[in-house]
């Protein structure tokens, strides 16, 4: 047997024990943004608690970062009813955005600044006085590594430096609530990896972190509760493993598409799924599944992994190409 | 959807956009400090005593000090125009820097108010720069022709505004090059500048007068310049204070309308 270990790992389990009385630090109820003709948010509902990483993921296009921005206080909403940190967005704007960071998808880092420049400029903007907003540069340049880095222009930067510096940039109020939109866009696996570390470090903190991911790995890792949008509509709401587990099984053999294969399949009775030239099949015993077919369907090709966010995330929204 | 006369909400936080731009100004004041200088002395030598050499008089004066006030105005009208045109359009649409400020307290209308006082700033330092080039050749009166410093910012102010309504508007950074040439040129030279607006046919007198802002500026100024202040002053700083405040307010809501949608 062909066998390829997974490289995404078994999802880690849920730590869903927040007890009743947690606040919700965000909550959309039945909430719209239309452009036009065009439907953007398509009445979602979906509540962040305090202290969770809660993820939004979806095609291009579902609704994600307009759903964030509607949260960080830039986009108004159309209609509908959302609440965050207490307050309206439409009503006290800036008292919200005093108690948010943003790290936002586009790098709008301010290119006639240094590192420590960006950081101390941005802090003023929140009202911090220069002496404190001088040490709270300085120790972000620290946590996210680049205080050897402290006078230089931005432009000077690589591509993970300049994201890590966002994400400084979006911590200089202590924010309450982060709201990252793809944070790792773009990042090699090093880079990618630091920026975890960070946003583990946060939420052991205690802050709570809203983010967008394309990256299923990513989301599976970090959150302990996300939701599925596709076009402007939240489809499921879960932790990782238990959307997993609902929506894909445990375990996924695939095996090369081939007619015979097809044919051997629909003799067995076995359910099936057509997945460009790859036949995926969910079971709870791959084991099984993957011998019976080296045994009587003579494929070229068998792949058995433990089911991944990403086979909910396919399964859910289909696989058409979205631009 | 907000009227496009409605009053923004503005609060002092637009300061600290004004205050993000003159740090960057003084970081780079090399670049920046010398333009005024070697304007000045351009036009002084060129114009003024180029040209002027030909001209024995223009209204009773010299014709370098006739023109000394159109020096002035004209770098008042030029800075502030081409700050919030090209410059706040790079920084909007080029580094993004608005989308970062609004993430945070400051609203989109304290942004566009702070580059608006920033555009206006820049006249005022353009001015202080210039004022004592003039000085020491003799063609500006002082101490009445400090006045400048103040009317540079009121003029400034002017120019922003309108600026960044074509900003709020232009599809691209190319298309700003309309008003650049087919406004700000025609202006420089029709305004009573370099010869006096009294040589025009009466109409384009009057035309000169309701749709050339820099026409009353370069009225006013040239009456500080020459000491010579007379009651229509009130008239024409009147027709720039209105000018001023409708543009600036106009090119908030535009700018806002371009920005949260």
């Amino acid at each position: 047997m062909n066998k390829v270990p997974s490289l995404h790992g078994p999802v880690s389990p849920t730590k869903d024990i927040r007890p009743a009385s947690i606040p919700d630090v965000i909550q959309a109820k039945n909430l719209y943004k239309t452009f036009g003709s065009m439907t953007a948010v398509d009445g979602i509902a979906f509540s962040v608690q305090k202290g969770e990483v809660f993820g939004f993921l979806g095609p291009n296009g579902a609704g994600k970062t307009t759903t964030m921005k509607m949260i960080a206080c830039v986009s108004p909403k159309t209609s509908g009813s959302l609440v965050v940190l207490g307050m309206n967005p439409d009503m006290e704007p800036a008292a919200i955005k005093a108690r948010i960071g943003v790290v936002p998808q586009e790098t709008n880092l301010d290119p006639d600044f240094t590192c420590f420049g960006n950081l101390f400029t941005y802090a003023r903007y929140f009202d911090i006085p220069d002496e404190a907003a001088a040490q709270k540069a300085d120790e972000l340049l620290e946590f996210v590594q680049l205080t050897e880095k402290r006078d230089v222009p931005v432009e000077k930067l690589s591509g993970g430096m300049k994201r890590r510096l966002i994400l400084a940039r979006a911590l200089v109020n202590n924010p309450e609530i982060l709201i990252l939109d793809e944070p790792t866009i773009g990042l090699d696996p090093q880079a990618r990896h630091l920026m975890w570390e960070k946003l583990r470090a946060l939420r052991a903190q205690g802050n709570t972190i809203v983010l967008t991911t394309h990256y299923l790995d990513e989301a599976a890792r970090l959150c302990d509760r996300l939701v599925i949008m596709d076009n402007g509509r939240i489809l499921v709401e879960g932790a990782p493993a238990d959307l997993v587990r609902e929506h894909a099984g445990q375990e996924i053999v695939e095996v090369e598409t081939s007619d015979d294969v097809v044919a051997c399949l629909q003799d067995l009775k076995v359910p099936y799924e057509m997945a460009g030239d790859m036949i995926l099949i969910a079971t709870g015993s791959s084991r099984d599944i993957a011998r019976v077919l080296l045994d009587r369907c003579k494929p070229e090709k068998v792949i058995t992994r433990p089911a991944t966010l990403e086979d909910v995330f396919l399964k859910l929204t289909g696989r058409k190409l979205r631009e | 959807m907000n009227g496009i006369l409605s009053l923004p909400p503005l609060s002092r936080r637009a300061i600290k956009v004004w205050h993000r731009n003159l740090t960057v100004f003084i970081r780079t004041w090399h670049v920046n400090f010398f333009p005024p200088l070697v304007e000045a002395l351009l036009y002084l030598f060129a114009i003024g005593m180029g040209i002027g050499s030909y001209i024995p008089e223009v209204e009773g004066q010299p014709y370098v000090t006739f023109i000394a006030p159109a020096i002035l105005t004209i770098a008042v009208m030029n800075s502030a125009f081409f700050e919030c045109t090209y410059g706040s359009y790079v920084r909007m649409y080029y580094q993004k820097a608005f989308d970062a400020m609004i993430a945070t307290p400051l609203s989109i209308e304290d942004v566009i108010a702070g580059e608006l006082l920033w555009g206006a700033t820049r006249s005022v330092i353009y001015v202080v720069i210039m004022m004592p080039v003039l000085a020491a050749f003799g063609v500006i009166s002082l101490p009445l022709a400090l006045f400048a410093i103040p009317l540079a910012f009121l003029g400034g102010l002017m120019f922003a505004g309108i600026a960044m309504c074509f900003t709020a508007v232009t599809p691209g950074i190319d298309t700003l090059n309309y008003p650049a040439f087919l406004f700000i040129t025609p202006m420089t030279l029709f305004s009573g500048t370099f010869f006096p607006l009294t040589i025009l046919p009466v109409v384009l007198q009057y035309l000169a007068l309701a749709l050339l802002p820099l026409t009353h500026l370069v009225a006013v100024m040239r009456m500080l310049t020459l000491a010579a202040v007379t009651p229509v002053v009130l008239l024409h700083l009147a027709w720039i204070v209105a000018v001023t405040v409708l543009c600036c307010i106009i090119a908030i809501n535009l700018m806002k309308r371009r920005l949260i949608v």
